[in-house]
This record gives structure tokens, sequence and C-alpha cells, in this order.
């Protein structure tokens, strides 16, 4: 099939209660320019997903909102707040959750610990929370089963599972998922795509979600498409075209 | 036989000590992975401390002064944990993933602390006092654009050089204010503590073998002060934070944990341990400033035995250290043997020196690391490759 004329055509949700905005984010690794202007909106209570090839930037720009890195320019503005030279934690205890590509789970503490980690973003930390939610055993059962065994011991899906949990624990506004599919055997990645919309259903919380699982993606309110650090195509999913999946998936 | 028992105590009771000081050193090298040079010499300000603690109590009169070393131990922790704190945050914070400049960094604050306890006397306290206060102000009402210009760095370099310069400087005019100023502290002689009554003698007999209190107080003190150890790296919601720290940082950070709030902790808890190792050498002799390099060395030998991070293998090897050193390095079993082979007598009489001794545990070690090289309890499972 030909993808000779792609039309990238950008906009934003039209919602005004945003959750997040980004405007002209750049991002420098040492002397390398990583991410070029990034306009990027989540509405409250909305699932946006950004898609694009591997190396595109993807996974820096969720490092850049959990303050993993720092923008050179450009702001980026979470329930009216700006966020610059916020470290991570500091962001985490505002409500942003963040689930990593390689998920992160300590490998050495139980699933239990792991869980209980989570709760450090409310308020006390784990010293005054120390009640793991029952809810997060409705979405993934199979934690509840394992929570004396390492977290590095479990298998991928279940990590990634315990991974989506965890943040859950934190009670945040805002979800940063970072391809939660990837390498996830296929019957485990049903089960988080009915957890993740299950969950912005029940808590209302937003998702910005990094994906190249089409059947995931098409979820998804909103889509951004990002090619060599810049957004170049944007809007509603239901417009998601077979070009731009072709340009901006690996299929 | 009699003699051997009494040595394995005294065994027991440098590897009691040996095992906390590892501890310490263990938690901050196999938790932050930070090599600290300066351990010992933390070991060292804990005996100091003790003495100063010490020499507070004695005007108090006899009953009150018996209860001095619980206030010492106290104080040993909390003022080396202090010094800790203190190191990690203005010097090694900068240095992490650097292990060669930490390295450097922490051996040179080891001779520091060193030449600080030989010559330390009031008006070198004010001079320090000066330094900090000019450097400080300096930052405070430094305004904003110097401090955003390109070469603050540099500036912040020069402010805090000639505030040393005026220090130093200070140091002198406070000294000719007369001896009360002048004189040091300490001095570069050993310092003696003088054991409490109530540690001193026997605490009764076994089979005819007199229990010295002070041995069995050092042996309970660092039993106790292990499982308190490990109950808070264990169970207690800080210890799940900086074994979190230890093993994922970024992650930990994004999960809403003050990662550099856990550096700080860590450190001074190690240090902590290192000024009650201090504390307690302080019952078995006299000691001086260079007290840190004899037993920096011997730490290390115990972890690396131990395995990075196992509490087990670190008690197994810290009183295995400490009963070679004792039993052969004092040359106790020529005496309790006598009539044993020319030839072992030989070797025995060869090593029956402490330095000796020394280089016998370490062809030890060689010897079991070419069979065991992770250590007596290597970690195990999947979260190893992790």
């Amino acid at each position: 099939m030909p993808t000779a004329i792609l039309e990238t055509s950008t906009m934003h949700p039209t919602s005004s209660d945003l959750i997040l905005k980004a405007s002209g984010v750049n991002v420098y690794y040492g002397e390398s320019h990583i991410l070029r202007d990034v306009d990027l909106q989540i509405p409250k209570g909305e699932m946006v997903c950004l898609i694009g090839r591997n190396g595109v930037g993807k996974t820096t720009f969720l490092k850049t909102l959990i303050g993993l890195l720092q923008q050179k320019s450009g702001s980026i503005e979470y329930e009216s707040n700006q966020l610059l030279k916020q470290p991570p934690y500091r962001r985490a205890r505002h409500g942003i959750g963040y689930v990593s590509q390689g998920r992160d789970i300590i490998p050495r503490l139980t699933v239990r610990e792991n869980l209980m980690l989570g709760m450090e973003a409310l308020p006390g930390g784990m010293g005054k929370n120390r009640h793991i939610d029952p809810f997060i055993y409705e979405l993934f059962p199979i934690l509840e089963e394992f929570l004396n065994r390492r977290g590095g011991d479990l298998s991928g899906g279940q990590q990634q599972q315990l991974a989506i949990a965890r943040a859950l624990l934190g009670q945040p506004k805002l979800l940063l998922l970072d391809e939660p599919t990837e390498g996830i055997q296929p019957s485990i990645i049903l089960d988080i795509e009915r957890a993740v919309q299950r969950i912005i259903k029940e808590t209302g919380i937003s998702v910005l979600l990094v994906e190249q699982h089409l059947h995931f993606v098409r979820q998804s309110n909103f889509y951004y498409a990002m090619q060599r650090g810049g957004i170049v195509s944007s809007g509603p999913t239901s417009n998601l075209s077979e070009a731009v999946i072709q340009e901006f998936l690996t299929v | 036989m009699e003699l051997v028992f009494s040595q394995i105590l005294d065994g027991l009771s440098i590897g009691s000590v040996l095992l906390l000081a590892a501890t310490g050193l263990a938690i901050v090298f196999g938790l932050m992975g930070v090599i600290n040079l300066a351990h010992g010499e933390f070991m060292m300000l804990g005996a100091y401390v003790t003495f100063v603690i010490q020499n507070m109590f004695r005007p108090l009169g006899a009953s009150v002064f018996e209860l001095y070393y619980l206030v010492a131990l106290v104080a040993s922790f909390v003022v080396t944990a202090l010094v800790g704190v203190l190191l990690e945050r203005t010097l090694i914070r900068r240095l992490y993933g650097r292990p060669l400049e930490t390295l450097l960094a922490t051996w040179g604050v080891s001779l520091i602390l060193i030449q600080f306890v030989r010559s330390v006397s009031l008006a070198m306290v004010l001079g320090i006092g000066v330094t900090a206060l000019l450097g400080w102000l300096a930052k405070r009402f430094m305004p904003s654009s110097l401090k955003e210009a390109s070469f603050s760095s540099y500036l912040g370099g020069a402010v805090w050089a000639v505030a040393g310069l005026l220090g130093i400087f200070s140091i002198n005019i406070f000294a000719s204010f007369g001896r009360f100023f002048s004189n040091p502290w300490f001095g570069p002689r050993n310092i003696d503590v003088t054991a409490p009554k109530w540690l001193q003698g026997s605490w009764g007999s076994i089979g005819g073998i007199e229990l010295p209190g002070i041995r069995i107080f050092i042996i309970v003190l660092s039993a106790l002060l292990l499982a308190a150890v490990a109950w808070f790296l264990t169970k207690s919601v800080w210890g799940v934070r900086i074994r979190s720290v230890t093993q994922n940082r970024e992650m930990s950070n994004c999960l809403g944990i003050p990662t550099d709030s856990v550096d700080s902790i860590t450190f001074g808890i190690g240090s902590g341990l290192a000024g009650v190792a201090g504390c307690a050498i302080t019952l078995l002799g006299s000691v001086g400033p260079n007290l840190g390099a004899s037993y920096i060395v011997s730490c290390f030998m115990v972890i690396v035995l131990g395995g990075v991070g196992n509490l087990v293998g670190t008690v197994i090897a810290s009183m295995m250290l400490g009963i070679i050193q004792s039993i052969i390095g004092s040359g106790s079993l020529l005496i309790a043997f006598p009539d044993m082979p020319e030839g072992l007598r030989a070797v025995t009489e060869f090593f029956a020196t402490t330095s000796m001794s020394l280089v016998l545990v370490f062809i030890f070690i060689i010897a079991f690391l070419q069979f065991k090289p992770t250590g007596m309890f290597p970690q195990k499972g999947r979260s190893v490759d992790a």
C-alpha cells in the first residue's frame, strides 16, 4: 500500500478542562536534540495515546513529564502549575503516576512491599497508609496470590500488572503508561487493556499511553503521533487513518 | 584449656567490634555503593566522643559517673551519624557513580579527621566557625546575577578559598588570646577511658572459666545492635525505602520516595554504627588518632569474606577474623599446647604476632575466594540478574 502523501494535520483535544498541557518542550541528551517543540494536551478523565516508531522520543517525553529529565525550554503545566525543576518524587506526590517501559519492579522486595511503595505518593507515605486497596486485587487477582514472592521472581506480564497496580495505589490523577504491552503474552495484554479501561471509568483519572499495540491504541480518545522528536500528526482516535497507522506503528 | 577459652572470648569480643563496624561499612558500601575509606576514622570519632563524655561525667560524682558509658554509647552513635550525614550532604552526594573519586575523597577526609583530633583546639573550632560563617554569608548575600553567571562555580570556589584563608588567619588570632584557646584538646597521644565499675571484673564463671564483664558486654551489645539494624532494614518503613532506593534509584524517586533524604539516613546509620564500634573499642584498651587505619582493612576483609549485604556472612566472617587474630596472633596456642610437634610449633610461632596473623587471614581469604568468589553466602534467584 503506498503511503506517499501523508495528511499530517495536528490539532488538540477540544476539551478545555486539561490536566496536563505541554507546550514547546525541547529536551537534549547532552548535545543531541531529542524532543523538538512538543505540544501535547491531556483532558481530565480521558486517555490520550502517544504513538510513533522506536527511538522517536516517546519514552524521553514521559521521562520529562515525571521529572527524570529536564526540558531545556518550553513549559509543562500540570493542573495549571508549572512543573519545572520539581524532582520526580514531588511530581509523584502531586498525583502523577508513572509506569516505566522496563516496569522497574524493585527486584528484591516482595510484591507486598512493592505495592506499599506505591503509597509513598500519598500524604504521609506508606508509614500512614498501610492498607492495600482490595480494588487492586480485583483488577489483578494474581497479585494477591503472590504477595509474599519477590518482585524480581515474577514473569514479565505479572511484573507489568504489579507496576500498574503500584502506580494506582498512589491514587494518581494522571497515569503515564510506557508501552505496557511490550513483550507480554496476548492473554495478559487483554487483561491489562481491560484493567486500564476499568480504571479510567471507575476512578476518573487521565491516562497518557505510549503504545505500539493497535488494539490498545484504538481505545484511547485522542492520539498524538511523534516522528524524530516532534508531534507530526494528532487528532481523535476515531480519525486514525490506515496511512497514519502504517506510518507510525510497527504493525 | 582455660587460656584458649578466654582467648576465644577475647576473639569474639574483637570480632563483635569488627562486626559493628563492618555492618556499618556494609550498609554504606553494600547499599549505597560508596567505598568510604573514612569509616575507620568514624570509629575513632566514636572513641573520642566516649572520652569526652567520660570527662564531662567525672566531676558529677562517683554514682552518676557509673552511668556515663550508656550516655556515651548513644552520643557516639548520634555524633558520628551527624558527621556522616554532613559528609554525605557536602561531599559524597556529588560523587555518586564515580567510585575512584569517592575513594580518593574519603581517604582525604580520613586524613583530615586524623589531623583534626590531633590538633583541635578552641581556636581551631572558632576558626572553622569563621570560615563556615563567611562562606555562608557570601553565598547568602551574593547578587543573583552573579549566581547565574557562567563562571559562578569558579566564583563559589574562590569565595570558599578566601573564607578558608581568613579562617586560618583567625585561628592564629584566637590562639594568641592564651593557652585556653591554643591548647589542643586531645593532642597526638593516645587517650584512656576508664570502664565503669559494673563493667570491670568478672560477671560470674562457667565451668571454672571467668566471664570478663567487658567482653560479654561487647558481645551482647553488638548482638543487640545487629538485631536492631536487621529489624530496621527489613521491617521498618524507612528500611523498605532504603532497600528500594538501593535497588532502583530512579523508579523509587518516581514513586514518591525522597531519595536524597534516604541517602542521608542510610549513610548516617552506617557511620553511627562505626561510632558505636569506636565506643566499644575504648573498653578494650587505649585509643589514638590512628585507630581507624588498623580496623578499616579488617572491615573490608569481613565484607569480602561474608558477601556484600549479607548479615549472616558478616557475623561469621567477623567472628572468624576476631578469633584467628586473638588465638594465633597472641601466641596463646604455644602456651596452651606446650608439647606440640616441632614443625607445627615453628609455624605457629611464625604467625604469632598481630601483623603476621593478619597475613594468615589474608592468605586464607585469597584461597577462599578462589572457590567462592562471591563470598560465603551469595544471593540467589532471578532477581540477582535483574
